[in-house]
């Protein structure tokens, strides 16, 4: 009976699949010969979160509208909310499926279904933000987003009469500990005695978590809250305070109208421009792209209303050392939670030692979980 | 005083049963069709994409039964023992403890000599089994209730998993990165040649009719079915109900288990933290889609299967993924509709002064 309720269900499936017209869904594979001045290509993207998320996702997305008025002709597609399990493989195959002749993988979980992919389709070019593994058709990129994180720590710093800076942190990977490292190099720079407090909620994406984390820290004493989630409800769970709250990935300030210091955000249309131009051009090669804040890849949004001068000015000074080159953050010495010293006085880290952070630096009240 | 009065058909026919699933789909997919037409989008288009791209490409097919392996499983769990109104809600706690043990017996045990592919399923089976058992037995000998202790060793085997990813199992090759090394090649189900459709597939169906013998074709099924429709019956008739309880909640950790062990043996390769689309939460769903009937379970999860995966390619053609939850909710929530239409018969009965009975209806 129930058998035979499934096979009708399907059946009525089948048919009305059947129905559809057949026309529309034949795709064209790009002109070798077209006009040059029009890009009859397709770019996919794959998102971790929402695209309404205010954050990285929707960072990435203003990235992918920011390709597509540069290159007319340009067709992107994107599929929000892929878990970084079994489904992410399938849908990066099917943008590639789909005619997409670069892929951008957005989040560091779907490392081993971009390999896989690229496998199968070695001639689409995947981009893999945040990975380490590459291929003849896979590339990874990111931006020292540790520089600009390290300027809104030095605000946070400056801002602090507690001397108690909460920050709430997503996940535990060397991306995020380097983050935390470098806002707390540049509090204790402005205010040597003060100390960051971290939070993990263990998720990209989870607002209730993020917005408990940013209470129990407000609640500690913190009174400058620095939040690395993807979502806003830290930021509007300190201005609900009255505190102090400094954001990431992209300008929230509408949820901290009277707050809000500054945020280290992402323009990530500068990068995708570029990479888009390579594979026109047929120049890409895989390669990691680490792009500073001279390039505009990374940048700090506006300053807040209650950000006072004398703070504004101490940061633009040390954002124009790290453009020029003069200073950059893990210039040694620099020492461990426990004072053993991890990069020597005169030193600069090596990117290698940067990607593999696995050690908060002194000032970090928290843990790396191990 | 009017009021709505349901009655529970009795003697529902095969035929009766398919038109109302059929028109209830009918009705689904027409109001979603007026949905993404209000929307501003191609609604003919989206549905060939949601169905054509699921059920009638190779690639999209095979996809579709990757999709539905660890629901197949996981639904079979939860329909054995919501069968005895177990409420087992930790179906997806048990994959990741069955998860955990896989990973061990892929990464930390000396060479038997054996692949370890099986012996990893083994070790999910029991893991999953033991984190069941825990809330079987609180339940049979305390009176505590099973829907507590089995939705809080999700969050529990969540965590666990998340401490050993980010811990003592972080890769030595992953950079700090929290996820376990790659599995060696013996630790992997095979897969038929160029997709990544596994063995698993053969594993769940054949779970799938062992479930059925079992419940229908043996003394002791019989046993659970009294005890899931009347336990008092069953007690009467003396049959062991809370011994069998703590077995079935045992049988179903099992199958949530090896859906763990499977899904990481045939598609993952190595553990990650949050590897679960939320399979076990799912899989509540399947079941009750399926009747709690073993031998609908494959079927209601390639369902499923072709409702997620069709999803995605719904998201490629431009609609955006809140607009894709809300069809796929529209058309399951019909499901359940016509589901309870085919069960029940709603009147509006008159009453006329107090004399009648409250509440009490007979057909």
């Amino acid at each position: 009976m129930l058998l035979t309720r499934m096979t009708v269900v399907l059946l009525s499936v089948v048919l009305l699949s059947a129905c559809g017209d057949q026309a529309s869904h034949k795709e064209d594979k790009g002109d070798e010969a077209g006009n040059p001045t029009k890009v009859d290509r397709k770019v996919g993207f794959i998102y971790v979160g929402p695209i309404g998320d205010a954050g990285w996702t929707f960072a990435h997305d203003q990235g992918r509208k920011a390709l597509e008025s540069r290159f007319p002709g340009l067709q992107t597609m994107c599929v929000e909310n892929v878990k970084e399990g079994a489904d992410a493989e399938r849908v990066l195959s099917k943008l590639a499926q789909e005619g997409c002749t670069l892929v951008f993988a957005t989040s560091f979980g779907y490392m081993d279904a971009v390999l896989a992919a690229a496998e199968r389709f070695p001639a689409t070019v995947f981009m893999h933000a945040t990975g380490f593994k590459r291929a003849a058709n896979v590339g990874t990129y990111f931006g020292r987003a540790y520089q600009t994180i390290c300027l809104a720590g030095l605000a946070g710093g400056a801002l602090t009469t507690s001397g108690k800076i909460g920050y709430v942190a997503p996940v535990p990977i060397p991306e995020v500990i380097r983050h935390v490292n470098a806002f707390t190099l540049g509090a204790r720079e402005a205010n040597p005695s003060c100390t960051v407090h971290v939070v993990w909620t263990n998720a990209w994406y989870d607002p209730a978590a993020e917005k408990d984390a940013a209470r129990s820290l407000m609640d500690a004493g913190c009174d400058v809250i620095m939040s690395e989630g993807d979502s806003p409800a830290p930021i509007q769970a300190a201005e609900e305070r009255g505190i102090f709250a400094i954001g990431y990935n992209s300008d929230s300030r509408a949820f901290a109208p009277t707050k809000y210091v500054t945020a280290a955000i992402w323009d990530w249309g500068v990068l995708y421009s570029r990479i888009v131009e390579e594979v026109l051009a047929g120049v890409w090669k895989s390669e990691d792209y680490w792009w500073g804040m001279e390039t505009g890849l990374t940048t700090l949004a506006d300053w807040g209303p209650a950000v006072p001068e004398d703070v504004r000015q101490l940061v633009a000074s040390r954002q124009q050392d790290i453009v020029d080159g003069r200073f950059d953050v893990f210039d040694g010495p620099v020492f461990r939670q426990d004072g053993t010293r991890a990069i020597p006085a005169d030193t600069r880290a090596t990117d290698v030692e940067l990607l593999g952070m696995t050690y908060f630096v002194q000032g970090v009240v928290g843990t790396v979980p191990k | 005083m009017r009021r709505l009065i349901f009655h529970r058909r009795h003697g529902r026919s095969a035929l009766h049963d398919s038109l109302t699933i059929a028109g209830s789909i009918g009705v689904a997919l027409l109001a979603g069709y007026l949905f993404l037409e209000a929307s501003g989008i191609d609604a003919a288009g989206a549905y060939r994409a949601l169905l054509v791209d699921p059920l009638g490409t190779s690639y999209g097919f095979f996809e579709t039964l990757v999709k539905a392996i660890p629901l197949i499983l996981t639904g079979l769990a939860v329909a054995v023992a919501f069968r005895m109104r177990l409420w087992n809600i930790g179906a997806e706690g048990q994959l990741y403890a069955g998860a955990l043990a896989a990973t061990y017996v892929a990464l930390f045990t000396p060479d038997f000599g054996l692949p370890r592919a099986p012996l990893m399923l083994v070790a999910a089976c029991a893991a999953g089994a033991v984190w069941a058992a825990v809330p079987g037995v609180l339940r049979a000998t305390l009176g505590v209730s099973e829907i507590l202790v089995t939705l809080m060793g999700n969050y529990v085997a969540i965590l666990v998993a998340d401490h050993l990813c980010y811990g003592p199992w972080k890769g030595k090759t992953t950079f700090g990165f929290p996820m376990s090394d790659r599995f060696p090649d013996d630790a992997a189900l095979p897969a038929f040649a160029g997709t990544r459709l596994h063995v698993g597939l053969f594993v769940g169906v054949l779970c799938s009719l062992a479930l059925w013998a079992l419940l229908w074709r043996t003394k002791w099924g019989f046993q659970v079915r009294v005890a899931g429709s009347n336990v008092r019956a069953a007690e009467y008739a003396g049959y062991r109900v809370k011994r069998d309880a703590v077995v079935v909640m045992i049988l179903s950790g099992t199958l949530a288990g090896m859906a763990g062990g499977v899904e990481l043996s045939g598609v993952l390769h190595r553990l990650q933290p949050r590897f679960s689309p939320g399979y076990g939460y799912t899989a509540i769903l399947v079941a009750w889609l399926a009747r709690l009937h073993p031998l609908a379970v494959p079927l209601v999860a390639f369902l499923f299967g072709v409702l997620l995966t069709g999803g995605e390619q719904l998201q490629v053609m431009g609609i955006s993924s809140s607009l894709v939850d809300v069809l796929q909710g529209l058309i399951l929530l019909s499901v359940l509709a016509a589901d309870a239409a085919a069960n029940w018969r709603m009147a509006w009965v008159v009453h006329q002064g107090s004399a009648l009975s409250e509440g009490v209806v007979h057909d």
